[in-house]
């Protein structure tokens, strides 16, 4: 892993005014995976949209990690269904032109 | 400029307490909070306007000139030119979504009677930029080839390349194109949903493309050639003799490209239509019931 996609966890949680432990509850979940080198703490800037969110979940929703769980588990079932909805969708066009031009 | 019914909103009655309000902004948070309603468009809306009814009744001198003025609101500012509301939120912790301290989109009704944006949980924590959506319309012969395409997304003109083999219902992310952030904080991301129209010969299924093709009965009976048409120009094709109506013949690489993987093509798939002759001479029909008794 590059270094320079890697964010110190100890800043990210300077800037968004959380608390570290929160992260490492998360890091502890299996929510997010962090790095260690050279005894410093990163995270990886590709989690940083989903580190995002659950802070909104935690602070802005008073969720908790439980909840939060939960939750992403949910909401990556309604993706893969979204997916899935918009590819029979697709396959759904093939016949519908047909019928239409009939 | 509407009067906002903040109490309305919230589904609270006007003498609420300000633990009624939180709870009664918890639980409506949950339920219309964007991260967990991704696929439906009105949801940041109708996430700011429960922010917007928070900032305002969980400040007691925001509601106390709320309740005061209700529904006169366009007054109020003649008697309250002397009050500044910024910094006073009472304690509300307010909405990091969008990447904007809590009040970034407040109404116009809002912003007319509190004087801009709500009141910040005085800190300056940094926040990435609201990420944006668009539809892009496509036909089938712009997604057919890779090309560039300028939007114009909230005033700022972007260039973009598409790359061929793009799907219809697929979004591609164009990073840092989204709102800008807060105190330092990253730009969001720009989210283009692509809508590919149907074509009226070519139908698409993943990368696999399907037309009918007409065939007279003469060629489908004793085979020959044929040019059809695709979408990479025409090509020559045998007739099997005997060919029958309905059936197909695959056209390998004739299809449509794999998205991101140049040179790779879906198969093309057509199925013979075979037209039988109309307003026949009285020597064909002689020759087709001398056929037919063969």
């Amino acid at each position: 892993m590059q270094r320079e996609y890697l964010i110190a966890v100890e800043e990210f949680c300077a800037c968004h005014d959380i608390e570290i432990s929160f992260v490492n509850s998360l890091q502890q979940t299996g929510l997010i995976e962090t790095t260690t080198i050279e005894g410093g703490w990163y995270i990886d800037a590709g989690q940083l949209q989903q580190l995002e969110k659950y802070i909104r979940f935690y602070y802005e929703l008073d969720i908790n990690l439980e909840g939060i769980e939960s939750i992403t588990h949910l909401l990556q079932r309604v993706n893969a269904m979204q997916e899935e909805i918009t590819a029979l969708k697709n396959r759904l066009r093939l016949y519908e032109s047909d019928i239409s031009n009939k | 400029m509407d009067f906002v019914d903040y109490y309305k909103i919230l589904g609270i009655d006007k003498s609420a307490t300000s633990k009624e309000i939180k709870a009664a902004y918890r639980k409506m948070a949950r339920k219309v909070h964007p991260d967990l309603n991704p696929n439906d468009k009105d949801a940041k809306r109708n996430f700011q306007q429960i922010n917007e009814a928070n900032e305002v009744l969980s400040d007691p001198e925001k509601r106390k000139k709320y309740d005061q003025y209700g529904k006169d609101w366009q007054h109020a500012d003649e008697f309250e030119k002397q009050k500044q509301y910024q910094g006073q939120s009472a304690g509300s912790r307010g909405s990091r979504y969008s990447g904007e301290p809590s009040g970034g989109d407040f109404s116009d009704f809002f912003e007319s009677m509190f004087g801009g944006s709500g009141g910040g949980r005085g800190r300056q924590a940094k926040y990435r930029g609201e990420d944006f959506n668009a539809e892009l319309h496509l036909n089938l012969i712009e997604a057919y080839e890779t090309h560039q395409q300028t939007l114009t997304v909230n005033g700022k003109k972007i260039r973009i390349t598409i790359p061929a083999g793009i799907e219809n219902g697929q979004i591609i992310k164009i990073p840092g194109h989204g709102g800008p952030g807060v105190n330092g904080g990253p730009n969001g991301d720009l989210y283009i949903e692509f809508s590919i129209a149907n074509h009226p010969v070519f139908k698409r299924l993943g990368n696999n493309l399907y037309a009918t093709v007409d065939l007279d009965i003469y060629k489908a009976v004793l085979g020959g050639e044929l040019t059809v048409d695709t979408l990479d120009g025409q090509v020559k094709l045998k007739v099997k003799p005997e060919t029958q109506n309905g059936s197909k013949v695959k056209l390998k690489g004739k299809g449509f490209p794999v998205y991101k993987k140049e040179g790779q093509f879906g198969d093309l798939l057509l199925t013979f239509n075979i037209k039988v002759p109309t307003n026949l001479t009285e020597k064909q029909k002689e020759l087709f019931t001398e056929l037919s008794k063969s």
